[in-house]
């Protein structure tokens, strides 16, 4: 019982191939995503630990706020 | 049967015409009718022949395991590299080799189609597959049904997931597969891909067993495999040699320049070799560290007189215009890699900006596309970049050589399509 112990990290990944480039993510996650010169997302590849709430909140609002659904949260077990 | 020390193998009896079922059953024997067995596969310890070098077993074993009855085993012979030509060699010579091989992967993973897939753009290989594939249907009362498919001719319609695509949807475009090893599928049949040289290979470990596979080759790169050599050569050829030969002695079968610059490995997706290395194995735990490697087993020569950066720009243009263009870093990213490369090969002003955004973006774009197109050029460059540095400096300093001013080019880019005119279905 209690608090769950929020072992392991996630990573933000996008499919380039519906990624159209404007940009959203980076506005949504600023700490995770910024664009390249051609407009499209370079995202942080080392996993974030799920422990940092504020990272794991903005990922989400930017996977919510793709107008492609181009972005996915994957759980990275072995980081730590 | 080959004696196992003996080569050719995969190109036996070759006569200039592919040989037709009969006269590849007498020069090969017949195909064992025994059960098949993965566990053959696995101690013959052959690897995918098309460029990744991944064991076939496990690629086969992976397949085996999906459930599902209707399995497919694509044969890829679709050879997009332009420096390529062992494919067409092959199936020129014994296309019935690789279709036994296709034929016993099937059986392996419990497929019932095995689908053939050449380029419509070369009728004549076209044309020998048909006539194979017919020649079997004739004869067959087979549980294994052949098929020939003819996507267009482009550099990642023979990336396997485009392939896929293409026999799925109608389109050569890569498909995004974030999890590896990802089961490719038609519908919703799992599909096993193989390149046509790895199906062949296929075709003579099940007669010949495991062991007489392994005779040549190393212990960690068994068997022969084939290598197409173009560049500075006498004639552009396609040899069979045992993995592990020094790279000198492929050279001096072809009758290359006995004293290159350097060599490309693998392909246009490859990196450049600096002819110091000339004696190290062709294999790729040997390559490996010298960053390159056996790739779709394409070796292009550059003598002496030749500039590496003009033919590392060619190359780089071309991969530009053949991105599927789904990619952004991919769509965008090639070709500014390709114009850094043009500005930093003629004397301007601009090109030592040129260089430091070519190492920029370079790195910016790896890992980044669906398909591993873009990193092929990456590697291409950075590789150019390294083997060819003191030349590089030399074009940095407005002092471009003789041979980037002349017309003569020694890797046979293709002319570039206009992009409007590039077919994908
Ligand atoms: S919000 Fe989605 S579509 Fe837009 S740039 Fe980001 S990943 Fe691409
Ligand atoms: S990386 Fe390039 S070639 Fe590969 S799918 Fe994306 S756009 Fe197409």
């Amino acid at each position: 019982m209690g608090v769950r112990r929020r072992a392991g990290g996630f990573v933000l990944l996008v499919n380039p191939i519906l990624c159209d480039g404007f940009g959203h993510c980076a506005e949504l996650a600023p700490d995770l995503v910024h664009v390249d010169e051609w407009g499209y997302p370079v995202i942080v590849t080392e996993p974030v630990p799920l422990a940092n709430l504020a990272a794991l909140e903005s990922a989400r609002y930017a996977v919510r706020g793709c107008p492609r659904q181009a972005l996915r949260i994957e759980r990275v077990s072995d980081a730590h | 049967m080959i004696a196992p020390e003996s080569l050719p193998r995969v190109l036996h009896g070759a006569t200039g015409r592919p040989l037709t079922l009969a006269q590849h059953e007498e020069a090969f024997g017949p195909m064992p009718t025994a059960t098949p067995s993965l566990d053959l596969l696995e101690s013959s310890g052959l690897t995918g022949r098309g460029g990744a070098a991944f064991p076939t077993a496990r690629k086969a074993r992976l397949i085996g395991e999906q459930r599902g009855h209707n399995k497919f085993v694509v044969v890829n012979a679709m050879e997009g590299e332009p420096a390529a030509h062992k494919d067409r060699t092959l199936i020129s010579a014994n296309p019935h080799l690789v279709l036994d091989g296709a034929q016993y992967l099937a059986r392996v993973v419990g497929a019932r189609h095995v689908a053939v897939c050449v380029s419509r753009d070369d009728p004549i290989m076209v044309n020998h597959l048909q006539r194979a594939v017919h020649e079997r249907d004739r004869h067959a009362t087979r549980a294994v049904s052949f098929e020939l498919h003819t996507p267009p001719w482009r550099y990642v319609a023979g990336e396997e997931s485009a392939l896929v695509h293409w026999l799925d949807d109608n389109e050569s475009l890569p498909q995004y597969r974030p999890r590896r090893p990802h089961v490719l599928r038609i519908g919703h049949a799992p599909v096993l891909v193989d390149n046509a040289e790895t199906c062949a290979h296929v075709g003579l470990i099940a007669r010949y067993g495991a062991d007489w596979f392994r005779r040549l080759g190393t212990p960690t790169s068994p068997g022969s495999t084939l290598v197409s050599v173009s560049g500075a050569v006498a004639r552009p050829t396609v040899l069979e040699v045992p993995l592990g030969v020094p790279v000198r002695a492929i050279l001096e079968r072809a009758g290359a320049d006995p004293d290159p610059q350097a060599l490309l490995m693998g392909g246009y997706g490859g990196a450049w070799l600096d002819a110091r290395h000339l004696d190290v194995a062709y294999a790729n735990d040997a390559l490996a560290p010298l960053g390159s490697s056996v790739g779709a087993g394409i070796i292009i020569v550059l003598p002496r007189s030749g500039c590496g950066l003009i033919e590392t720009q060619r190359i780089a243009r071309w991969m530009a215009n053949e991105s599927a263009r789904q990619c952004g870093p991919c769509a965008f990213g090639l070709p500014a890699i390709a114009d850094d490369l043009a500005r930093l090969t003629v004397d301007t002003p601009g090109a030592g900006a040129a260089y430091d955004r070519l190492v920029d973006r370079c790195g910016a774009i790896e890992g980044r596309g669906a398909c591993r197109h873009p990193d092929g050029v990456v590697r291409l460059v950075r590789s150019a970049l390294q083997v060819f540095s003191a030349h590089v400096e030399d074009h940095v300093r407005g002092r471009a050589c003789a041979a980037s001013r002349s017309n003569h080019h020694y890797s046979a880019v293709p002319t570039l399509e206009r992009e409007e005119e590039l077919v994908w279905e």
